[in-house]
């Protein structure tokens, strides 16, 4: 759809986050975090329990606000936004899309009626022409309808369209929340754990959809995974965090070896003062 | 027979205000997980805007109702704006123990402003009688429940179809998902509030003309917990059903059982459906109850 880029505005960064801290009380979730996220690429986001990877994802979608630091993204149009001081549905109206590591869906409605709720920020009008059902607000509701359309066929999720959520199986939820955050047509697309919970033939469909989001529509995607082979085989870039720091990035292959990456997941620093 | 049509219509147009008491505070518990103990005293509020912007200030009934439905909303709106929406975040048992201080704080502003003794104006509804068969039946109440239902199922048209209702919807079902999906919290709040106030205010404008204007119509507010009990929390058309059946009751009990009793009914049926359907005849089942 998109032409291909070129090497300057690949490298490019999308977003880039500064000396992030995040305290709740006397616990520190994020300790002065730099990072960045380059246009086009899949990165993941891993380390051990507790490392800080969600509160990076919650940060960046304005649910948790940080104490210090600052979280810029670059948008569409090439503005600079500031993200920690944004309100999260101004942030999700910059294309900025998520799923849930617990899946949060709106579990009374229909898988159709969440995918539709995702093109909520597209929608526009007033009670009145929304409400009737007039001239350009149906025109309009036919085009959303067509575009949540091309993504239930992209996700295969044909069989469950009319299905009411709260009913499907745990591994048909996690693709239902991936298609409502497509449904949004993100700029940035941040995956909480996609696979948690999922069996290995699961876990290789997810696995698939995520790269075919990103080749095919050419979306940047963030993911947090605890499953280092999933994120090892689909990853261009890894960051790893420890304690609400980075402590390494690279290719998967670079930070597979790295020592730290090695130490932070076998814990062998974990109880240095 | 003429009778039992008298205390029909009656019972149905007291339950219809109570139904549209009813749905304000199902609209603020649906956006937002808070039952609002302060929904009878926007309808008492509605009475005495209503009794302002027409006996008071001598506007013609049109533009009496209009600056009724506007000062509500103002009042509802700053409400909002002033006393929730700062406590948006804590825990729902703050939100819900700060209505029950607003609504003293309301009934003592109102007392303040127009004392204690109740006051009395033309109705707005015409007050004669309508020859129905053998019965005879005042034509205000019979108007008002057709002016009620039409009220409602706009309420219930909005939830369904507006963009607004929808994300209603949707923040009460996952507030965290809705916020992703770019819906604005406090704005579908502020419309939750607003919506709840209009209602409230429409069902205190009928009650100024059927019952008259006096600080004891509070006390009818209190009614609206049977009501949304038995209907559900969270469903309009259960509102209107709670309203209609404890309306129903209270009339036919107050006069075929005895006097009394029919002030003591609606509690009954209160107690009844928590012990037997906790959720209301249309409630979801995952209804916390609080």
């Amino acid at each position: 759809m998109t032409p291909s880029v070129g090497a300057a505005s690949a490298q490019g960064s999308i977003l880039e986050l500064r000396d992030v801290t995040l305290r709740f009380g006397g616990v520190t979730s994020l300790a002065g975090l730099t990072m960045e996220v380059r246009e086009r690429e899949l990165l993941a986001l891993i380390g051990p329990n507790g490392a800080g990877k969600t509160s990076v994802l919650n940060c960046v979608s304005g649910l948790y606000r940080p104490q210090e630091g600052t979280i810029v993204l670059t948008g569409r149009d090439g503005a600079r936004h500031a993200l920690d001081r944004l309100a999260p549905h101004r942030i999700a109206g910059l294309g900025v899309a998520r799923t849930f590591q617990n899946i949060e869906l709106f579990r009374h409605m229909t898988v159709l009626e969440n995918l539709m709720l995702g093109r909520h920020v597209h929608m526009r009008g007033g009670v009145l022409s929304g409400g009737l059902y007039w001239g350009r607000q149906r025109d309009r509701e036919v085009a959303e309808r067509r575009r949540v359309e091309r993504i239930i066929d992209f996700m295969n999720l044909e069989p469950l369209r009319s299905a009411v959520v709260g009913s499907l199986p745990y591994g048909n939820q996690r693709l239902v929340e991936m298609a409502r955050a497509l449904a949004l047509d993100p700029h940035l697309l941040l995956l909480d754990e996609p696979t948690a919970g999922m069996n290995a033939e699961e876990k290789e469909s997810m696995a698939r959809f995520i790269l075919d989001v990103h080749e095919e529509q050419g979306i940047t995607v963030v993911v947090v995974d605890h499953d280092i082979d999933v994120i090892m085989d689909i990853a261009d870039r890894v960051v790893v965090l420890d304690f609400g720091r980075g402590i390494a990035e690279g290719s998967p292959r670079e930070v597979r070896n790295d020592p730290a990456v090695i130490d932070a997941y076998l814990g062998r620093k974990a109880d240095a003062p | 027979m003429d009778i039992f049509l008298q205390l029909t219509v009656s019972g149905l147009s007291t339950g219809m205000i109570y139904a549209l008491a009813a749905a304000g505070l199902v609209v603020i518990y649906k956006a937002s997980d808070v039952i609002n103990f302060a929904q009878g005293d926007l309808l008492l509020l509605g009475t005495y805007l209503v009794f302002f912007s027409v006996a008071q200030t001598g506007l013609p009934w049109s533009l009496g109702v209009l600056l009724t439905l506007l000062l509500a909303v103002a009042v509802a709106l700053a409400v909002e704006r002033l006393v929730l929406r700062p406590l948006v975040g804590e825990p729902i048992i703050s939100m819900i123990m700060v209505t029950i201080g607003l609504s003293s704080v309301l009934r003592g502003v109102i007392g303040a402003i127009w004392g204690p003794n109740p006051r009395s104006f033309d109705s707005f509804l015409p007050a004669g009688e309508l020859a129905f068969g053998p019965a005879t039946l005042a034509t205000d109440r019979v108007l008002s429940i057709p002016i009620a239902l039409a009220v409602l199922a706009g309420l219930g048209f909005f939830f369904r179809f507006t963009r607004d209702g929808i994300a209603m919807r949707a923040i009460a079902d996952d507030q965290q998902a809705a916020l992703s999906m770019g819906i604005s919290i406090p704005r579908v709040f502020g419309v939750a509030w607003g919506l709840a106030a209009v209602s409230a205010a429409i069902g205190g404008i009928m009650l100024a003309g059927i019952v008259g204007v006096s600080p004891n119509v509070g006390s009818i507010g209190l009614r609206v917990f049977p009501v949304v009990i038995l209907g559900g929390l969270d469903s309009i058309g259960g509102a209107v059903l709670g309203g209609a059946v404890i309306g129903l009751l209270e009339v036919y009990i107050g006069f075929y059982v005895g006097h009394g009793l029919n002030l003591v009914v609606p509690y009954v049926v209160l107690v009844l459906v928590l012990m037997i359907r906790p959720y209301g005849l249309f409630g979801k089942e995952v209804i916390e109850r609080v």
